[in-house]
């Protein structure tokens, strides 16, 4: 930490350093700007000193203003799925393990679940119709007819549902997305 | 390692115990720290980094330490001591026989662990002895940790971290096992966690291996926790876990020799990553116009977005063109060769003189821009210029081929790589689902990008839908194929009709050109170009009118569009071609009769001079004055390069007028008009791509053609391609609407590259056959004096290389040698064309077969998965059928006198809470039912006695089998 305040013990950055995605390492150890990134969304309610793991929490209004995530369409969806209370409260540990997974290092497959997670809006464990439309509806904003709508969505069911049950599991969609081309460069975000 | 070191440490280590408070323990840890290091080379470090971590990680360890005083830790230190001492080593081998067995048992008891190492701890004997069991405790402590991880890790963590910290507590050697300590089993355990060392001569091989197995596994948990889709908390309770755990035994297995290069090595493969994606965000950020076009395509389309991808390809090819003739051509020529003025070539002619600077002159490429590098007619013939012998003449030529050959290339290669891409990428199987979860670049953090990106997802899923559409509909067969005969007639006709026009106003014209063109009006004397240019503006808009009759996907129509286009305007070139090549033979008519007369007005000049005194020094003639042949070279330069000025402000006036203004008018005279212009007749324009696209494609046909006689024209080509990169951006996004159908260009743009190749072949064809067979001017221009152009080769050969050389050239241009040499060639495309064509069947096949392969599975898939569904549900129903009959059972048995109603009411609340509500809700209504169908569907399922649900579970499959075969 040099001559700054101490924010984490050297055993918490080796941890962090150990689980987050190499890219986000830099960040967390050296200079920890993944931390004053979170801070700085609340100054006045995120402690400087996270040596004894206080219970902070920030609210999605503050994460979901985030201008890497302002913009984007599913930002309460990521929000959601990240944050441990499945409201889009972050803790710091949550929003870590955001960046981490939407790292450019992050693996394919951790990047699927977690994205496959973001597109089940319902909570299901299955992406079925409903949660096409809504994905379908926030990437156009709403700009495609019903029935167009309707219509992709069947494709899409068509085209990846594997096991015929008009939805689709995790495995449908871990089978269809490690085949995307640009899967791995269009999911990820940098801080 | 030797005991007697060890031993020496540690007994300094009590010692200093002894007398030291809380900070010497840490000390002492240090030191326990330095021996398990000492294995591995790098002690020092580990040494200072384990200090380092252990002072600032205060949180846990902290708390414990405090809370225990110094003068408690100080006796236990002695205490163990005197113990230690006092042990004998015949005892400590039995002891240790002993431990081992133990240590196996402990596996299995995680109750009893404590105990037994605490029995362990009291065999221990001198301190080397000590050691020696500490390597088998740790061995227990190993396989303990493991048990304990399935349970409340959390807690055993927190205390292994906690006790790190008291090494002292290690040396404490308990005498026998039942001494009780049981405020010591905590203290004990995490002793043993804490310790670094194991000492593999000590363990046995199986025993080393499962150490080995259990550090591996460790590891890869470690590695791939990043990958694991659990909360962070988790992970970092897990990590610290398996962190531990290999910390201590990697040393061990001697596996962190490495680990410096190791972490060197990682550290540079980071660095690496990270400076590739630099390098190639740093690319995509010099790729130019990039934003622009994306700007585009997220509004108008990937076919609109083609278009300026076109554009910027030809830009760069331009730039290359514009590179070699203005680097090996121009710059010489204006830097080395002769000045201006210097000889008759590279003067204005005396009567030219007067106007030579007027711009009207100038704009119509006449005067001062006549006689400069522009054009070919300025160039000497000399054949080395400047003080490094630039060979001027070899030059111009080789850069002429230079271009045309480099523009084949570029062309060819493209052409390749594209339909090389169009091989692989076209797998379509997963479209929409791509389209649909990989479409949004989470990278977007601007709101102006965000709002490109949805514009242009909408558009591509548009144009999917149309895609998907098209491929859909099926007409009336009949009629479209009567409609599009139809059109193709019409189209016929406009062709041949305008292919008249021109050719009746280019034979007009040339009877114009032998009157002499100042008898004749403005209209007259530019006929041939206005015609050509309305033609090539209003023919286009009949193709469009006509194509509607066909009713093409769009992408199909507009290559139709473009190849009519492309036939039209292929006409007007070569009636141009054709009516310049009658001028070339004019000029050259003229250029005999200039040649006489000047042989003639040399030969007065010198009788005339030399008749009157033949001492005096020659007459020296100003070069203005000096009478010249017309040169045909340059007048063809010229007539290219009005060509592409005329056709730039055609292009451009056009998209002012017929865009900007129509769309000035649309949008404020819609206020006060009696129809909604907006919505009815005017409208505002689309983008025209298959217009933009062929102007661009004779553009470059153009220059290809005249590049040669006007080495200016790469560079004019390239400034107009800048401004109208920018021009038409801007025209596109502030006066275009999109198409009505928006529709997704052709994967590769072979199309546009296929037609550029045939205008390329098309114009160098014109270009060399004047090269070739008409012989240069006599006065002007690199080659004068030669018989043909390419004699500058000849010349080169003989004077500038040696004799053997141009020996072995005349050899290898026998045509005894050539021939066959063309034969082989001819063989070898034969074989590779042959090879090509049969990979490519070998491709469709593969290909065929793959998605054949891909059908089955998916087939398959969804059979197996039906029937696991059915059978869950089948098991489902047996399983609700058992509890129902089961409870009707109890009920009955309990109550007996409760009538059938109120059983049947349990029977539904039950169903009510069956997983499968359907089939239960269903189930009551057929208590008993026929039993038939149960022996067709579930022979082998089940108890017969539960028939109501058997007759239930054929109903699904009933149902399902139609389902699956439409699959």
């Amino acid at each position: 930490m040099g001559n700054k305040q101490t924010i984490f013990t050297a055993q918490q950055l080796d941890a962090y350093q150990m689980i987050c995605n190499p890219t986000l390492k830099v960040n967390v150890l050296d200079h920890p700007r993944l931390f004053y990134r979170y801070r700085d969304l609340a100054p006045q309610l995120v402690p400087l000193d996270y040596t004894n793991h206080p219970d902070v929490k920030l609210p999605y209004e503050l994460i979901g203003s985030m201008p890497e995530l302002k913009d984007n369409p599913f930002r309460q969806r990521i929000a959601e799925v990240f944050s441990e209370d499945g409201e889009g409260n972050m803790t710091l540990d949550d929003f870590l393990d955001m960046f981490s997974v939407l790292s450019e290092m992050a693996p394919r497959d951790l990047k699927a679940y977690y994205a496959f997670k973001i597109y089940d809006f319902n909570d299901d464990d299955f992406i079925c119709k409903s949660d096409l439309e809504k994905t379908l509806n926030k990437l156009t904003r709403n700009e495609l007819t019903e029935d167009e709508v309707k219509m992709v969505c069947e494709k899409v069911i068509d085209e990846a549902d594997l096991d015929n049950d008009g939805r689709l599991s995790l495995e449908d969609f871990q089978h269809m997305i490690n085949r995307a081309p640009d899967f791995l460069s269009t999911f990820h975000i940098r801080i | 390692m030797p005991g007697d070191t060890l031993i020496t440490s540690e007994n300094d280590t009590d010692i200093e115990l002894d007398f030291a408070g809380v900070e010497d323990f840490q000390e002492n840890h240090k030191r326990e720290k330095h021996y398990g290091k000492r294995r591995n080379g790098d002690r020092q470090q580990n040494k200072r980094e384990n200090q380092r971590r252990k002072r600032s990680s205060k949180s846990v360890q902290g708390i414990r330490e405090e809370s225990q005083s110094k003068t408690e830790r100080r006796e236990r230190s002695r205490r163990r001591k005197g113990k230690a001492e006092h042990e004998t080593s015949g005892h400590e081998g039995n002891k240790r026989e002993r431990d081992q067995t133990r240590a196996k048992s402990t596996k299995s008891k995680k109750n009893i662990k404590n105990e037994k190492t605490r029995k362990l701890e009291g065999k221990e004997d001198g301190e080397a002895q000590e050691k020696s069991e500490k390597g088998k405790l740790k061995l227990v402590c190993a396989k303990n940790e493991e048990k304990i991880e399935s349970g409340d890790q959390l807690k055993e963590k927190e205390k292994a971290l906690g006790v790190k910290k008291k090494k002292k507590r290690r040396k404490k050697v308990v005498e026998t096992s039942s001494e009780p300590e049981t405020s010591e089993d905590g203290d004990d355990e995490e002793e043993v966690n804490n310790d670094g060392e194991v000492r593999p001569e000590l363990l046995s091989p199986e025993e080393l291996e499962k150490l080995k197995e259990a550090v591996d596994e460790k590891k890869k948990l470690i590695q791939s926790l990043r990958g694991k889709p659990w909360p962070m908390k988790q992970k970092l309770v897990t990590l610290r876990e398996s962190q531990l755990f290999v910390e201590k035994y990697e040393g061990a297995l001697g596996k962190g020799k490495g680990r410096k290069l190791y972490a060197y090595k990682v550290m540079m493969t980071k660095k690496w990553m990270k400076f590739q994606r630099d390098f190639e965000n740093f690319k995509t950020a010099c790729i130019p116009w990039e934003m622009k076009i994306k700007e585009i395509e997220s509004h108008f389309g990937s076919s609109v977005a083609s278009y300026f991808i076109f554009l910027r390809w030809m830009y760069s090819i331009n730039m290359i063109l514009f590179g070699l003739t203005f680097g090996l051509v121009m710059v010489p020529e204006a830097l080395m060769g002769r000045p201006y003025g210097s000889i008759p070539r590279k003067t204005v002619p005396r009567a030219e003189e007067a106007g030579a600077m007027d711009f009207a002159v100038l704009w119509d490429f006449g005067g001062y821009a006549q006689y400069s590098v522009l054009f070919y007619g300025y160039y000497n013939n000399q054949r080395a210029i400047g003080w490094f012998k630039f060979r001027m003449p070899l030059s111009y030529f080789l850069v002429g081929v230079g271009t045309v050959a480099y523009s084949y290339m570029v062309v060819i290669r493209t052409m390749a790589r594209n339909a090389n891409e169009s091989g692989i990428g076209d797998d379509n199987s997963f479209n929409f689902s791509w389209k649909m979860f990989t479409s949004w670049d989470y990278l977007i953090g601007n709101p102006e990008t965000a709002d490109n990106k949805f514009a242009s997802i909408t558009t591509s899923f548009k144009e999917a839908i149309l895609e998907e559409q098209e491929s859909r509909k099926d007409d009336n067969i009949h009629l479209t194929r009567f409609l599009r005969v139809l059109a193709n007639f019409l189209v016929l006709c406009c062709l041949a009709g305008s292919g008249y026009l021109i050719y009746f106003v280019v034979r007009r014209s040339q009877k114009f050109a032998l009157d002499g063109l100042e008898n004749h009006s403005w209209w007259e004397r530019n006929e041939v170009n206005m015609v050509m240019s309305l033609l090539g503006m209003f023919c286009p808009m009949l193709f469009d009118v006509i194509s509607t009759l066909e009713n093409y996907h769009p992408r199909v129509a507009l290559q139709w569009q473009l190849g009519r286009i492309f036939a039209l305007f292929l006409g007007n070139l070569y009636t141009f071609i054709i009516a310049l090549m009658d001028a070339i033979n004019l000029k050259r008519k003229e250029e005999k009769v200039v040649k006489y007369n000047i042989t003639m007005w040399e030969a007065s000049l010198y009788n005339g001079t030399g008749s009157e005194n033949s001492t005096a020094p020659p007459i020296t003639i100003h070069p203005a004055d000096v009478p010249r042949g017309p040169c045909w070279e340059t007048m063809v330069g010229q007539e290219f390069v009005r060509l592409i000025i005329s056709d730039t402000m055609t292009t451009y006036i056009t998209l002012l007028i017929g865009d900007f203004l129509r769309a000035v008018l649309v949008r404020f005279l819609n206020h006060c008009w009696c129809w909604d212009l907006e919505a009815g007749f005017p409208s505002y324009s689309e983008f025209d791509v298959s217009g933009n696209v062929l102007g661009l494609i004779f553009n470059q046909g153009m220059i290809w053609m005249g590049a040669f006689y006007a080495p200016c024209l790469p560079a004019l080509n390239l400034l107009r391609l800048h401004v109208s990169m920018y021009l038409q951006c801007w025209a596109v996004m502030c006066c275009n609407v999109p198409q009505e159908r928006v529709f997704k260009a052709s994967g590769s743009n072979n199309f546009y590259m296929a037609m550029l190749l045939v205008i390329l072949f098309l114009s160098t064809l014109p270009a060399i056959y004047t090269i070739v067979t008409i012989p240069p001017s006599f006065d002007c221009g690199p080659f004068s004096g030669k018989n043909r152009m390419f004699d500058v080769i000849q010349e080169t050969l003989e004077s500038d290389f040696p004799a053997w050389f141009s020996k072995v050239f005349s050899y290898a241009s026998n045509p005894g040698l050539v021939l066959p040499f063309i034969l082989l060639m001819v063989l070898a495309i034969y074989y590779l064309q042959s090879t090509s064509k049969s990979y490519k069947e070998a491709n469709v096949e593969l290909k065929k077969k793959l998605q054949m392969q891909n059908e089955e599975n998916k087939k398959k898939n969804k059979q197996a998965a039906l029937k696991a569904q059915m059978d869950l549900e089948e098991a489902r129903k047996s399983a609700s059928q058992t509890a129902v009959h089961q409870r009707n059972n109890n009920d009955s048995v309990q109550r007996r006198e409760d009538d059938e109603e109120i059983d049947n009411k349990n029977q539904r609340m039950y169903h009510g809470r069956n997983p499968s509500p359907s089939v239960g809700n269903r189930e009551p209504h057929f208590p008993v039912r026929d039993p038939g169908p149960r022996n067709a569907h579930n022979g082998n399922h089940g108890n017969p006695r539960y028939l109501p649900g058997f007759h239930q579970q054929s109903e699904p499959r009933m149902c399902r089998v139609p389902s699956l075969e439409r699959h």
